[in-house]
């Protein structure tokens, strides 16, 4: 099994083996008592216990914590990817937002934020338009932060990479040179 | 300072100096139980490099310093450059600690992974005041090679603090900083002369430079353009 409910076993995503149906897509039509015994479940999260070890492609429709490994790539497009304290990860990361507890290495891109809280740790190159470093933590890489819209402009210099922004302006009096 | 470009050290006026009550809002918080002291001073070096960067769409940045949230905040979110993390100061803490600092002259050399001229602006802060004359060398080397045509390098020389201690400097907006100071194994060295300054970065252009009151000295370095301005 590869993903787990705090409370019940609910596989999902692209992990191997076929997995089972989810209670929020398997609901009968008519059948609303039934229904209405899984609603409790949408609160519930996604997760990867600590004795748990992917190797492979995960994606899914939503929120992740992973405690266990996961080596290769993880696509949470629209949802949370939380790494907790023991989760060990080591894959390219698309997500909503990422919230790192535990290790990561490997590039991280959020359509919202990345936030490393304290003793988290990633290695890797983060593209996100919010990004939260707590202290303690430990990040080695680059960090861009650019909006996406001025990428043409930076296209135009010879030098540069691709996947850029215009430089904001910073509040505040700054001395002309 | 009389720099090789003729300039002269600019800013005699005290800019650092009162120490507040306690840590700052913005401020890391220190490794141990006890927060660290921490300094808040005025940068003319910061505020002239910032406008220096901010012409530049796209800026990319070198950090030479310890991740610190508040400065990614304020680079990516603020001045919405692209930020490269180098913690060097975790390197010679490293190298300290194992009785190898003689080998960074060599390791240096290899420790940048990015291509020539392919930055936009550096923050050394004040890593050169850990370094011997051959560890510095190569790194002003190396940082000059990073550099785009046109693009700055901020660094403080003869930074006070504790011998045993390394800083975090943490941008509080564009004209001021706060410095902390927490331990650390590689102690500082006797501050360099500024002909010494003058002959690690010769191939970059002396922009500004000024004497805080604390005897700290900010370096604002730009590396000539094609047409050698």
């Amino acid at each position: 099994m590869m993903w787990k409910r705090e409370e019940a076993a609910r596989p999902s995503g692209t992990a191997s083996g076929p997995p089972p149906a989810s209670p929020r897509t398997t609901s009968v039509p008519g059948d609303l008592e039934r229904r209405g015994e899984h609603e409790p479940m949408r609160d519930e999260r996604a997760s990867i216990g600590k004795s748990i070890v992917i190797k492979g492609e995960l994606s899914g429709s939503e929120d992740l914590t992973v405690e266990g490994q996961v080596e290769g790539k993880i696509e949470l497009r629209d949802h949370v990817l939380t790494v907790g304290p023991h989760g060990r990860v080591k894959a390219q990361i698309t997500a909503k937002a990422i919230v790192v507890l535990g290790q990561v290495t490997g590039n991280l891109t959020a359509t919202e934020k990345v936030d490393i809280r304290e003793n988290g740790a990633v290695e890797g190159d983060i593209v996100a338009p919010r990004v939260a470093i707590a202290d303690g933590s430990h990040f080695r890489g680059s960090i861009d932060m650019q909006r996406k819209e001025a990428a043409p402009e930076r296209a135009a210099r010879p030098e540069a990479k691709p996947a850029a922004a215009p430089a904001a302006s910073v509040p505040g009096q700054l001395a002309g040179v | 300072m009389t720099g090789p470009s003729g300039r002269r050290l600019a800013g005699l006026i005290p800019l650092f100096g009162h120490r507040p009550p306690g840590p700052t809002r913005s401020g890391p918080a220190a490794p141990g139980p006890d927060p660290a002291p921490t300094t808040r001073f005025q940068s003319r070096g910061l505020e002239r490099f910032l406008a220096l960067v901010c012409a530049r769409p796209a800026a990319e940045f070198v950090d030479l310093g310890p991740v610190i949230g508040a400065n990614i905040a304020f680079l990516g979110e603020r001045v919405g450059c692209k930020v490269h993390v180098e913690d060097l100061y975790a390197d010679l803490d490293q190298h300290a600690r194992e009785g190898t600092l003689d080998r960074l002259p060599a390791i240096l050399r290899q420790r940048f992974p990015l291509p020539d001229g392919s930055v936009d602006a550096v923050l050394a802060w004040d890593v050169f005041d850990y370094l011997d004359a051959p560890a510095a060398t190569v790194l002003a080397d190396e940082l000059t090679r990073l550099l785009r045509a046109g693009g700055v390098l901020l660094a403080f020389f003869g930074a006070p603090g504790p011998r045993d201690t390394y800083t975090r400097y943490v941008i509080e907006d564009a004209q001021h900083l706060s410095a902390r100071f927490y331990a650390g194994a590689c102690p500082r060295r006797p501050g360099l002369q500024n002909r010494d300054i003058a002959r690690l970065f010769e191939r970059l252009r002396v922009v500004d430079s000024v004497l805080l009151k604390s005897g700290a000295r900010e370096f604002l370095f730009r590396k000539p353009d094609r047409a050698g301005r």
